[in-house]
């Protein structure tokens, strides 16, 4: 990790020339990806539309299947793996996830708290009022 | 349709004398310098040398000299501001009308932040972070030059707004609803909206080019656990900008939405909610505080191990410190609005949080101060900002936690005891460190040191004046006023606006007396002119010539451990192989690249047609910068190489006195 001479960015021509020969080679790498891709985008559209699945389970369906082709882009295009020079990359991920998960749940809490607090309307408010 | 859109010579505001005196100044003035140039022939010069230059210590220069020109702008305001609060007290109206003493308070905020402070933590880091880490430029040189060029494009825009139509009258943070179409129907708020999403770009730009740098180029050797304390702090600076200012840009495109196609994200109608502004706002404000603060805090440490003679204190408990204000300045947001209506347990929370993120800026604190400890300090001027900041900075987080209390935050919100905070640790923590490190780079940005006696009483009018100017607001916050007021009735408020006022008068003095610092030593520079390393430094920017050549060094340093230049002084200068042994290889270096002039240029051009909705000139504008950056993608050859005689050439006319 502390090492720069490992660490060199995605699509750069490598420094360790055996480091290269036993993976895979482009090609295969982004074919796979790209049938992953398509079956998971026709896989959506399928979700979506069919009469087989309970419809309150839709919803979930769709987002489980939109972070699946998140993952498949960052491995097979982006190139985000475990390997040893990578760990940029990763961290990277990692911090982008931490903060993207902060903003999105400590906005939806605090919205949501603040609706929870919010004073009722003018007909609610005045219940003697109703009948 | 009308070809020009909104734009009339009613934009113009003939009948303001104040306005147009002081626009037809700076007029005067620009005209006056580019004759000057002109007439001198400088033309060529500065269009090769440093417009299109992509070296990373000229665009930094030129962002420090952008960010002190906005100094001056944004402190006008300031003598406004507290001279209309100085007299209007009573029945009395003051000088300032309601509606320019709101422009006048949104401009102040607006500049300092964006176009002050931002350009000065960014040119500080464009000229150093490469220096330390011992490399030749940063990793995207040409990017450097367009993120400089838009956020010029911001400032050139904000400041055409003095004399073209008008600023936003919705404050620095321009909430909704005020900020929506309805309550602000005039150009302001579009003003501030477009230059804010032009720098914003530039920006992000200069964030992913920092991390890309410091991630994947550094010296051979030079480790993470040795890397200078700037260039940790930087690090993390330019991670919360590549974090936080997406969330800013597109909030601001959201504000942008509902005032030019009538959506409803913030309006009350329509289902909107413009709470959300504020809490996505503040998601990239807090972390913006750090984005500022932490390069200073870099820039502490550097100058306080230097003069003490010592290596910091504590270097992993700082590197620790610096990273965990990065994360943590992402959960403390809520605490610029405990009183918009959460519950307790949502700002018993944040509260917490904010008391918490204290912590590691208490471990630096120390840290600096242990590193003093039984040190041999020089009292140069560079230490004494040092010193300054650490006395006020902690006065200023002190107020800070106090007021991370929700109950009490309930009593301090938006009141001058508010205000006094702020400025107590962005002038006490961001001002003041970049203050130390304009005086202590100096020498090595131009080869001459700055008059030291100026220096001092710069320095002891800016601390003198500080105090001077806001420990009365303190009081004033107590007692009851809030901020952004135009005029009051209490007449025993008169006393404390009026020290104020003074204050600020010191303060002018310290700008002065820098203005003056820098004319004298520019006079003097033969007699204060300097070798590599005049402060006897112990980070790599020390180690290559004053002024660095291009290519910053001639043989790329092998870095052993931390402090890199002071480990090698240490083992003896008799490693340096005489010169005419030495051998030197052809450096490549980046071409200069207009791109970002033109880009630059093309921006204001989009961006001054959008705020007078004049659609066919943002089409040009638009399309201007698409092609610049298509005929940059197609350009043929990105660099130039140096050839080996010249650097021997250079490196025989400026000896190193270490080698790396």
């Amino acid at each position: 990790m502390t090492d720069t001479r490992y660490d060199s960015a995605p699509g750069e021509a490598s420094d360790l020339p055996d480091a290269e020969e036993d993976a895979p080679s482009g090609m295969l790498v982004y074919s796979i990806g790209l049938v992953l891709a398509v079956g998971l985008t026709a896989m959506s559209f399928w979700v979506a539309n069919t009469s087989l699945l309970w419809v309150g389970g839709i919803s979930l369906g769709l987002t489980v299947l939109a972070i699946a082709q998140m993952g498949i882009h960052l491995v097979f295009f982006l190139h985000v793996t475990t390997g040893p020079d990578n760990t940029n990359n990763v961290m990277a991920l990692a911090f982008g996830v931490l903060i993207v998960a902060l903003v999105v749940v400590g906005s939806l809490v605090i919205m949501a708290d603040l609706n929870d607090n919010m004073m009722p309307g003018a007909e609610l408010m005045n219940l003697q009022m109703q009948r | 349709m009308n070809l020009l859109g909104k734009l009339d010579w009613s934009a113009i505001p003939f009948n303001q004398p104040i306005i147009m005196g002081a626009s037809g100044g700076v007029v005067v003035v620009i005209v006056a310098i580019l004759a000057w140039v002109t007439l001198k022939g400088y033309v060529p010069y500065l269009w090769r040398e440093w417009i299109t230059s992509v070296d990373h210590k000229r665009i930094g220069v030129m962002y420090i000299i952008l960010a002190l020109i906005m100094l001056l702008r944004g402190f006008s305001d300031a003598i406004m501001m507290r001279a209309q609060q100085a007299v209007a007290a009573g029945g009395s109206q003051g000088y300032l009308p309601p509606e320019h003493f709101d422009q006048i308070f949104s401009a102040h905020g607006t500049i300092m932040i964006f176009f002050m402070a931002m350009p000065f933590v960014i040119g500080m880091m464009n000229f150093v972070v490469p220096l330390q880490l011992g490399v030749r430029d940063m990793a995207f040189p040409t990017l450097n030059s367009v993120a400089l060029g838009l956020t010029a494009s911001g400032i050139l825009l904000t400041n055409i707004s003095l004399a073209v139509g008008e600023f936003s009258k919705a404050g620095w943070v321009a909430y909704p609803p005020l900020s929506e179409l309805q309550y602000s129907p005039g150009v302001g708020v579009d003003y501030y909206l477009w230059s804010l999403q032009i720098s914003g770009v530039g920006t992000l730009m200069t964030g992913i080019n920092f991390v890309a740098t410091i991630l994947k180029t550094r010296a051979p050797g030079m480790s993470y656990m040795r890397m200078p304390v700037f260039c940790w702090t930087s690090l993390a600076a330019n991670l919360l900008i590549v974090a936080a200012f997406p969330v800013l840009t597109a909030t601001l495109t959201m504000l942008l939405l509902d005032r030019y196609l009538g959506f409803h994200f913030f309006t009350t109608d329509g289902g909107g909610n413009a709470m959300m502004y504020v809490n996505l706002f503040w998601i990239w404000g807090h972390p913006e505080v750090y984005i500022l603060v932490l390069p200073a805090f870099g820039i502490f440490s550097e100058v306080v191990s230097t003069f003490s003679g010592k290596p910091l204190f504590g270097y992993r408990s700082m590197v620790l410190a610096t990273m965990a204000i990065c994360v943590l300045s992402f959960v403390v947001w809520l605490h610029h609005f405990f009183t918009m209506g959460a519950g307790a347990n949502v700002n018993g929370f944040f509260g917490v949080m904010t008391m918490i993120i204290a912590v590691p800026t208490g471990v630096k604190v120390f840290n600096w101060l242990f590193t003093m400890y039984g040190g041999r300090i020089r009292f140069t001027v560079p230490i004494l900002w040092s010193i300054g900041f650490m006395v006020t900075f902690v006065i200023g987080g002190m107020t800070g936690v106090l007021m991370a209390v929700p109950p009490a935050d309930f009593q301090l919100h938006n009141s001058l005891f508010l205000i006094a905070h702020f400025h107590n640790v962005i002038i006490g923590g961001t001002v003041f460190g970049l203050m130390a490190g304009y005086n202590y780079w100096f020498p090595k940005a131009f080869g001459f040191m700055l008059d030291e006696r100026w220096g001092r009483i710069s320095f002891w009018c800016w601390l003198i004046g500080f105090y001077l100017a806001f420990m009365p607001l303190y009081a004033l916050g107590l007692m009851g006023m809030t901020r952004r007021m135009q005029h009051y009735d209490v007449a025993s408020w008169q006393p404390w606006l009026i020290a104020a006022a003074l204050g600020v008068v010191v303060i002018l003095a310290g700008i002065v007396s820098q203005i003056i610092q820098l004319v004298v030593s520019i006079r003097d520079r033969e007699k204060l002119k300097v070798t590599a390393d005049p402060w006897n430094g112990r980070t790599l920017e020390w180690a290559t010539a004053s002024p660095p050549p291009p290519w910053n060094f001639a043989v790329l340093p092998q870095v052993t451990g931390i402090d890199a230049l002071w480990q090698k002084k240490r083992r003896g200068r008799t490693q340096a192989e005489p010169l005419k042994e030495r051998e030197f290889e052809p450096i490549e270096v980046p071409k200069n690249s207009a791109t970002g002039f033109i880009i630059a240029f093309f921006a204001v051009i989009a961006g001054f047609a959008m705020i007078w909705h004049i659609w066919w000139m943002a089409g040009v504008g638009a399309i201007g910068v698409f092609l610049t950056m298509l005929a940059f993608a197609f350009r043929d050859e990105e660099e130039i190489e140096i050839p080996a005689e010249r650097i021997a050439r250079f490196e025989q006319a400026n000896p190193a006195e270490i080698a790396v």
